[in-house]
């Protein structure tokens, strides 16, 4: 039956049910995203941000969520300003380099 | 005969300020309404940053000032000023007579259970940092399961709270909270711990070195988001509310203890003792002192001096760095006046 | 759960309740939603327990809704409400008891606002007096229905013919209570229980054998919401906060929901219908929903009352499986005949949802 609505997908984290298995292998090889702050000096720094929505901290925060982050992940450069400018010494490029690995390796 | 000093309080700001008077060639006298001295740190187990045994702090300041009449289980019923001083009248008819009063009054932990949101005392495991730390120290807590898979730790319970009557950051909640926390994954490493804050505050030594330590060498997750609300579902186990601020999006988790870092309020007795030494209350209820820049630990008042949490939530060195400027400064106003 | 927590919490809001002489003003929209619930609850009040309950046929709708629905500003709502107020004053009573939970948290708030802005109070004193020449007293007690009925739960249990229980095994029933949002979210103070573990509705179950569920769920709206539900776009968010509570308490198994809004039953009950047509999911037993029923109704059928008097057969959800629960004999030949024994006609059956 049409009744011209329906039920309304939830926009909501349930950490009860996220997928974290991406995470837990980078927390494995890049120990250091942990640390993340959220402090947003990487995403002011970039240069694709402007223009593409990337943001390092948008990255790591939805990996801690279990989201996808493939499309943000095409968008960036590879420059390496973010790993100059994060107070944490998380090393960015490495993380990038593995997220993609991930995704390579699972032909996802 | 050696001049007097009423001390309000033998909390670790009496106690240090005692020792120091005793030092100086006075004679303290400390008044203490419960029936231990130590007040708050008594209670707690292990204190930040050097995970140092509290008791030993209270040991210290118990055995350094042997030297000083206490009173326990009293309180002050009058103050009167008199010519050249103060004398103070206990609910035991004591009389005491004294050149200087110092008010160390403390602070009283808020009362979880106003924040009925998170149903401290309704559900069977939410429980409070103090809670916590009595279960650290030997007591049995039936509330706090034998396996926990998952712990949570509210931050800002009844501080920065503008409805709970508090508009005050208790400053060493944060702290409290990662020191916790990491002591609930050092017991129980396969649980995973969420600190739920609104900011983090984290300014004093050795602070953010703990910090990062939670985050990388513990993997204790930090969410920007204040919990609002908390339910038990059918298995008993507890499901928070809160929002992930960072994404933008709505979070809800199951927990099997959820900590509430209650925050420091005025002591309930400050108010009392204020009117009786003719002292002010501050907009924040605590006490008022002459400024707060120099004069922290002196009151306007001739011969009324404060020191501790009872004009403000402070951390334990800076309450005894206060107790010993506090002491001091009723030395100097004794010795000028004599 | 602590249940000591819960009476310690309840002891903090108890509010007064006046015992007697009330000032009832009906809802614009319950009598076509549940037309029995208010007739019932004047019958209870007046004729079984003797209490004095005056209406006048001159009161007109508080406002509320249309104050909810961003379509009259709050001093319109305030001049319609100091109507009643001259009513209640020419009928000499000062005690107003609300049908409807937007009433009462209209009433509330209206209240509230003049005791912080009196300057207010006056302009609409003037409003109405260029309005219709009337003058009015702000009433010395503000209550809704389900106060009364909280207040009076003992004495209908004295009178009860039935039990919250289930005849057969003798377990009590298991019932989820939802507080319509306007009762007491705006001012936990004037509610009994106070926001967030109210106890207006969880005592007339416990007072009459049932047992309450508290399920993850308890505190979130029913989903009507007013601009979720009136504007047709937005009616997905209206049924997926719905299904929400739906899922939060269905491990629960519930027996039955009990509610104290206009809008709660109405949602709680159709939506169960659109539910099962949109996933092919139902929450009760054997395909058939959770019945869910105003408070009045509640109290009818623990009194004695015919089912199909009350109402019920207007209802979504079957009551039957309740009914046969409670051990209420009913006449299914009746359900769809009206007060004068004229055939009220059937209404289509559900793909999914199965109600006899």
């Amino acid at each position: 039956m049409d009744f011209g609505f329906s039920l309304s997908p939830s926009s909501a984290i349930d950490l009860d049910k996220v997928d974290l298995s991406l995470y837990r292998r980078l927390e494995q090889t890049v120990p250091d995203i942990r640390s993340c702050i959220a402090c947003g000096s990487c995403s002011a720094t970039c240069m694709a941000a402007d223009y593409s929505g990337m943001s390092v901290r948008k990255l790591i925060l939805n990996l801690q969520r279990g989201a996808d982050v493939k499309k943000m992940l095409s968008c960036c450069m590879l420059c390496g300003k973010c790993t100059m400018v994060c107070p944490r010494g998380i090393n960015t490029r490495k993380l990038i380099l593995d997220v993609c690995r991930y995704y390579s390796d699972n032909k996802l | 005969m050696k001049e007097s000093v009423v001390i309000i309080g033998g909390g670790i700001a009496g106690l240090e300020a005692a020792s120091q008077l005793l030092a100086l060639g006075l004679s303290p006298v400390i008044v203490e309404k419960s029936d231990h001295l130590g007040g708050h740190v008594a209670e707690w187990y292990r204190l930040f940053p050097d995970l140092s045994p509290a008791q030993d702090l209270v040991t210290h300041l118990v055995s350094s000032t042997s030297g000083a009449r206490i009173y326990l289980e009293t309180e002050i019923s009058r103050i009167n000023a008199l010519k050249d001083g103060y004398s103070a009248t206990l609910n035991n008819g004591d009389v005491l007579f004294c050149k200087a009063v110092l008010v160390c009054t403390g602070f009283h932990l808020f009362d979880a259970a106003k924040k009925e949101e998170y149903g401290y005392g309704i559900y069977n495991s939410v429980i409070t940092n103090r809670d916590l730390e009595h279960w650290f120290g030997g007591l049995e807590d039936a509330r706090i399961p034998d396996n926990p898979r998952a712990v949570g730790f509210v931050h800002c319970v009844g501080s920065r709270d503008v409805k709970a009557g508090n508009t005050q950051c208790s400053k060493v909640c944060c702290m409290t909270a990662i020191k916790q926390a990491i002591e609930m994954k050092e017991k129980f490493p396969e649980a995973e711990v969420y600190c739920f804050y609104m900011d983090l505050r984290l300014f004093g030594k050795k602070y953010e070195d703990f910090y990062i330590s939670a985050q990388r060498d513990y993997g204790i997750h930090f969410i920007r988001g204040r919990v609002s609300e908390v339910s038990e579902d059918i298995d008993g186990r507890l499901l928070v509310k809160a929002e992930d601020t960072l994404s933008g999006k709505p979070l809800k988790v199951r927990l099997d203890l959820l900590v509430l870092m209650a925050g420091m309020v005025c002591s309930p007795q400050t108010g009392r003792i204020a009117s009786m030494v003719r002292a002010e209350v501050d907009d924040d209820g605590f006490l008022r002192s002459r400024d707060n820049i120099y004069s922290i630990v002196e009151s306007g008042r001739k011969g009324i001096f404060f020191a501790g949490a009872c004009t403000g939530t402070k951390t334990i060195p800076e309450t005894v760095a206060e107790a010993r400027a506090a002491a001091l400064s009723a030395f100097r106003y004794i010795k000028e006046k004599a | 759960m602590i249940y000591q927590g819960k009476q310690k919490i309840w002891s903090d809001y108890q509010k007064e309740i006046p015992d007697n002489h009330w000032f009832y003003v009906r809802s614009c929209i319950r009598q076509s939603f549940f037309p029995a619930s208010e007739g019932h609850f004047v019958k209870i009040v007046r004729d079984l327990l003797g209490k004095d309950l005056y209406e006048t046929p001159h009161h007109t709708t508080c406002g509320g809704i249309a104050y909810h629905s961003d379509t009259i500003p709050q001093e319109t709502a305030m001049t319609i409400v100091a109507r009643q107020f001259s009513l209640m004053k020419e009928a000499g009573y000062k005690n107003l008891v609300t049908s409807c939970i937007t009433s009462f948290g209209n009433y509330t708030e209206i209240l509230e606002t003049w005791r912080e802005f009196p300057e207010l109070e006056t302009r609409i004193r003037e409003h109405l007096w260029k309005a219709c020449r009337r003058e009015f007293d702000k009433p010395e007690y503000v209550a809704h229905a389900s106060d009364v009925v909280y207040k009076l739960r003992n004495e209908i249990a004295e009178k009860a013919k039935f039990r919250l229980v289930n005849h057969e095994t003798g377990e009590p029933l298991r019932i989820v209570e939802h507080i319509g949002c306007h009762y007491s979210k705006m001012f936990p103070h004037k509610g009994v229980g106070g926001a967030e573990y109210p106890c207006v509705l969880s005592g007339m179950v416990e007072s009459w054998g049932g047992k309450v569920i508290d399920y993850p769920e308890r505190r979130h709206c029913c989903g009507f919401g007013f601009r979720q539900y009136l504007v047709k776009a937005n009616r997905g968010y209206s049924v997926s906060n719905t299904h929400k509570k739906f899922e939060s308490m269905e491990p629960f198994h519930p027996d039955l929901i009990i509610t104290n809004c206009p809008g709660c039953p109405y949602f709680l009950d159709r939506w169960q219908y659109v539910i099962s047509e949109q996933t092919g999911k139902t929450y009760g037993q054997n395909g058939h929903g959770i019945p869910a029923l105003t408070y009045e109704e509640l109290a009818g059928l623990v009194l004695g009352y015919d089912p199909w008097d009350l109402g019920l057969q207007i209802h979504q959800v079957g009551p039957e499986p309740l009914l046969d629960k409670m051990g209420i004999a009913y006449d299914p030949a009746r359900k769809y005949l009206g007060l004068d024994e004229k055939d009220i006609m059937k209404p289509g059956l559900p793909t999914v949802l199965k109600c006899y």
